[in-house]
């Protein structure tokens, strides 16, 4: 179950003095170590679902820390919220909340720079552009193309080509499409815009 | 019946539909046709079962302010009956070959876009941003099962005819989709819930279009089969739930 939005935990008060901590870069240092679960080479800084960092008004040695979420049914959100409080404690925050915030909705534009040569390293083509449709978009599917017509040129992360094709919408993660690049022949995950 | 007992009721609606479908889907793994589509399957059955833990969590915290402790989002997963579920009957149809469960997704996907959308502008804030979420989600869905329906009715004449029996089939449970009963209509009235009538056209509209590719017809006037909105099912929920529930009914409490 997701980690309830008020459920303070109090941490081994030996990591730290009580009423001392960490200066807030260090706190951010200690979570750009986050790797994300599925995909190691990036962190949680990385995919830009960190949303917030900061100390609790009433008691300065809780961090607060915000996380949106990928997807609504991601399974590596608890396994991040557990490798946060890890990484708090080993920097030597005494205390931690941990807020899950759903609006607004975590995109692919929110992934770094630095995320995205991550990735492509990796082996996995970066989103390209955004497909963030607001909630003034107008009612309709007719701009949905079946993936057979999908244009979007998909450079391969191996060889560079953009002679690729998508193999299926859906990859080895709900956020990744599998690709196939017709240069080189080599299959490859897409992380999908969102 | 008070503005939070329909909340209530329909925040319910929202999270039981792509609970069955979830399970539904979950029917398919490791019997996907292809390893590739195994996966993507699988895959979207897990985003329907993110966003129904996220509704029926919100359904639980409504339900609190109501009967105090209210339930969680297992408890009304999991020790619920049958008549107590308010799916759709669409999803909780069985998936039948790999062609019945693309035409079943393809007409809910649809659909669940066009809903989630809609309620993207809801006045009830927590609403708002579970369906823009949903939406983005749902886009690959209605992307990805409209494109199979096109590869299998423009296929061969054996998968043509396999998904167009399937359309015919299911054609009678999509009419529930677009009729409100008086908890929804209140609720439309207070800009909380979508209005469906209002999803009818472009979703017949994007049909169409999808059925026309797929040189498939839709059927004609038919009887529209009503029922899941107040918890009349079709004798196919009974089963599933038991697979899905019986864990919890037969160790309660049982944690991973």
């Amino acid at each position: 179950m997701m980690a309830g939005r008020d459920a303070p935990v109090a941490v081994a008060a030996a990591a730290a003095p009580a009423g001392s901590r960490p200066a807030i870069g260090a706190v951010w240092q200690a979570l750009a170590a986050v790797p994300d679960p599925e995909i190691p080479a990036v962190s949680i800084v990385d995919l830009g679902i960190l949303r917030g960092v900061g100390w609790d008004a009433d008691d300065p040695a809780m961090a607060v820390v915000t996380v949106t979420p990928t997807y609504s049914g991601c399974p590596a959100t608890e396994l991040i919220m557990a490798s946060i409080r890890d990484a708090l404690t080993a920097a030597g925050v005494a205390r931690i909340r941990l807020a899950i915030e759903f609006a607004p909705a975590w995109t692919t534009d929110w992934i770094t720079a630095e995320g995205r040569r991550k990735l492509r390293e990796f082996g996995i083509a970066p989103p390209d552009g955004t497909r963030a449709a607001s909630a003034s978009t107008p009612i309709d599917v007719a701009g949905i193309s079946p993936l057979r017509r999908a244009r979007v040129a998909v450079a391969c992360p191996r060889c560079g080509s953009n002679d690729t094709r998508l193999l299926s919408q859906f990859g080895s993660t709900a956020c990744k499409a599998q690709y196939r690049c017709l240069a080189c022949l080599e299959p490859f995950d897409y992380f999908k815009p969102h | 019946m008070t503005h939070d007992e329909a909340l209530f009721q329909y925040l319910l609606r929202l999270g039981d539909s792509p609970l069955i479908l979830a399970q539904r889907l979950g029917e398919w793994v490791g019997h996907g046709p292809v390893l590739e589509e195994d996966i993507a399957q699988t895959n979207v059955g897990l985003d329907l079962l993110g966003q129904a833990r996220l509704w029926l969590s919100c359904a639980g915290e409504v339900e609190a302010g109501l009967r105090a402790p209210g339930r969680d989002e297992d408890e009304l997963a999991f020790l619920r009956d049958a008549g107590e579920f308010r799916n759709l009957l669409l999803v909780e149809q069985p998936n039948g070959n790999f062609a019945a469960t693309t035409a079943r997704q393809f007409l809910f996907d649809a659909w669940h876009l066009l809903l989630l959308r809609a309620l993207a502008g809801s006045k009830d804030a927590r609403i708002a941003g579970i369906a823009a979420k949903g939406a983005k989600e749902a886009a690959y869905h209605a992307e990805r099962s409209a494109d199979w329906v096109i590869r299998l009715g423009d296929g061969t004449d054996e998968s043509h005819a396999k998904v167009q029996a399937a359309i015919s089939d299911l054609w009678p449970y999509t009419g529930e989709m677009f009729t409100p009963d008086a908890t929804e209509l209140a609720l439309i009235e207070t800009g909380v819930a979508a209005d469906v009538r209002a999803l009818a056209a472009p979703w017949r509209r994007h049909v169409d279009t999808v059925l026309a590719e797929a040189t498939l017809e839709a059927p004609g006037e038919t009887f529209m089969q009503q029922g899941g909105k107040r918890g009349v099912h079709t004798e196919h929920l009974g089963h599933l739930l038991a697979e899905m529930q019986v864990l919890q009914r037969t160790y309660p409490g049982a944690r991973w």
